[in-house]
């Protein structure tokens, strides 16, 4: 797809003139190029580690349209095997999770290790001597497959950057999560797997997005009223940071019980000397001031180009893909500290349910506001851009100015419509 | 309640879901609320747990108690509720409608349930099976646990249960 001429993005900086082109959420040319110039070159969100925490452990994911195999293998080892069988083709594991020595693909019988090393097949002695060593034997691999901090992502760009440089400034938030716990976090059972009738950049620009809450959740507002009787401590404001490589954070400071650390009056006194025990261990761990950062501040964290880390009223990981422009599914998780106590682990799951997740008082707003939006952008011939120029220009935008939002299209431009390079052949002609 | 109390039968906790579920299509949420007992629950767990996942260790879709459920009512009856703004329209249908157990003052049911969903020109289906902890008090029959297990493999593609299932 060429640079047409009406550009995707159209800003300028003295202005303080940022618009999104609406055709850029409706255009099948645009989803098509996305599918390629993105997420086969960006590296992706594929698991936790602990939902593989035992050697034979596996989950099936699919991940940018392929079917992946996420196995722990009897080292220990973690595994992303691209799930079809070498030899043809048929998906060799078809359950969503479980524990299994060994993988064996129902079609000829051909087994595999949870290294994706073929073990036998029936008839062996009909193919060539040495035919179980070649690596044409075996699974594929995802092409690139590493991880941070138990957040294992794949790339299938063979010549990706590594995941730790990809990440840039977002480490410091993933840390940020992960030292909530003193043993390392994990993945609570259960998956809300859903969807929204709009284009996945509209995701993107709502996880990412304080300026909304007060009218798309006034009703959740509502209810946070009579749950704390309008007290907390919490402090409220803050800001808009920019990662780089269209990463982006959100940190402030919001009236909700924290668990992890930030009591509210519903949690009663025992819930109240739990939280103080949690703070206390963040405090001999990190020091007063990152102790407060990690159990006061709520992060909504935007990983480029479609991994949420919201660390709010609980934490959850959300990961999200286009199926048409204007049709997205959703995988959403709930991530804890191993150590959590049945009672803390209780008020999470509690706090997550209240506004998080498409049964939850918040999230279903969201997604009819994204579907308005689509349905707006019907009207894209004629009203043709999104403003998202809020606080522009100043020194450090607020937590709901629009930011985030402009770091993720700048860097989303990029890779959709990259500067053109002169060859030095036509400079000198 | 005594040994000798009356056994309910099939008819009548049929007559009393198939009631619950026209309070639920009229949208007359706070009368329905009334169904419930005030220590009575409310949940849909995730489609990817098993039977007898327990919601304070499980990640669910829903999972009320008296209080939430309450406020889940309130909210669903604003105009800020945006996700139900204007009300869709919704038809439940109710059957294979069983008595699993009884005893003193307990009724435990099952039922299975097809629920359409119409807004903005869009019809979405939920479909699952319905599994009710009632209680016989003098006013009739009272919910104490109502929990909606999905049988679709995720909520795609109607996205949300912004309705009371």
């Amino acid at each position: 797809m060429e640079r047409s001429e009406q550009p995707a993005i159209w800003v300028d900086e003295g202005q303080k003139f940022f618009k999104v082109a609406r055709r850029n959420f409706v255009d099948p040319e645009i989803w098509q190029a996305e599918k390629e110039r993105i997420f086969e070159h960006c590296w992706l969100y594929l698991g936790h580690e602990s939902e593989v925490a035992k050697p034979g452990d596996f989950i099936t994911r699919t991940v940018a349209g392929r079917g992946i195999l996420f196995t722990r293998d009897s080292k220990g080892e973690l595994r992303a095997l691209l799930n079809t069988c070498p030899h043809r083709g048929a998906q060799v594991c078809r359950e969503r999770k479980g524990s299994a020595k060994s993988f064996q693909c129902f079609y000829h019988g051909w087994v595999f290790g949870a290294d994706g090393r073929l073990r036998s097949q029936p008839g062996e002695a009909s193919y060539a001597e040495g035919f179980k060593a070649r690596e044409s034997s075996n699974m594929t691999p995802v092409p690139r497959f590493e991880s941070y901090r138990g957040f294992n992502f794949v790339c299938f760009d063979r010549d990706v950057v590594p995941l730790d440089e990809y990440l840039a400034g977002a480490k410091e938030y993933l840390d940020i999560v992960c030292d909530q716990s003193a043993s390392g976090m994990s993945i609570v059972a259960g998956t809300q797997e859903y969807s929204i009738r709009a284009n996945w950049k509209l995701l993107t620009e709502n996880s990412i997005d304080g300026y909304h809450a007060t009218t798309t959740h006034a009703t959740y507002f509502d209810y946070l009223m009579n749950t704390t009787d309008g007290l907390t401590g919490g402090r409220m404001g803050g800001f808009g940071i920019d990662l780089g490589n269209g990463h982006a954070v959100l940190e402030y400071g919001a009236p909700w019980g924290r668990p992890v650390a930030q009591w509210i009056p519903a949690w009663g006194e025992d819930g109240r000397r739990e939280i103080d025990r949690l703070y206390a261990r963040l405090v001999a761990d990190y020091g007063e001031a990152r102790a407060d950062r990690i159990a006061k501040m709520n992060r909504n964290l935007f990983i480029f180009p479609n991994l949420v880390i919201n660390d709010i009223m609980a934490t959850t990981v959300r990961t999200y893909y286009p199926v048409a422009p204007d049709y997205m599914t959703i995988n959403a998780w709930a991530v804890a500290p191993n150590e959590e106590t049945a009672w803390a682990r209780k008020f999470r799951l509690y706090n997550f349910l209240e506004f998080l997740g498409p049964g939850g008082f918040a999230t279903p707003d969201d997604a009819e506001a994204l579907e308005h939006c689509q349905r707006g952008f019907a009207n894209n011939k004629e009203a043709q851009w999104n403003d998202i120029s809020k606080g522009m220009g100043k020194a450090r935008p607020s937590y709901d100015d629009e930011l985030q939002m402009r770091a993720f299209w700048t860097q989303w431009n990029n890779r959709m419509f990259p500067p053109p390079t002169v060859n030095k052949a036509q400079a000198a002609a | 309640m005594s040994a000798t109390m009356t056994r309910v039968s099939r008819a009548e906790v049929e007559d009393f879901l198939f009631s619950e579920a026209d309070l639920l299509d009229q949208w007359r949420l706070p009368e329905w609320l009334g169904l419930f007992t005030d220590d009575a629950t409310y949940e849909v767990p995730c489609t990817d747990l098993p039977a007898d996942a327990r919601s304070d260790e499980s990640l669910f879709y829903i999972a009320d108690d008296r209080f939430r459920l309450g406020e889940r009512v309130k909210r669903l009856m604003k105009r800020t509720a945006h996700a139900e703004f204007p009300h869709s329209k919704t038809r439940r249908l109710i059957g294979n409608v069983r008595v699993l157990a009884q005893q003193d003052d307990q009724v435990d049911a099952k039922a299975v349930f097809a629920t359409y969903r119409t807004k903005d020109g869009v019809t979405d289906l939920y479909v699952g099976a319905a599994y009710y902890e009632l209680v016989v008090t003098a006013d009739g029959l009272r919910i104490r646990s109502k929990r909606c297990v999905l049988d679709s493999d995720s909520l795609r593609p109607s996205g949300r249960i912004s309705i009371v299932l």
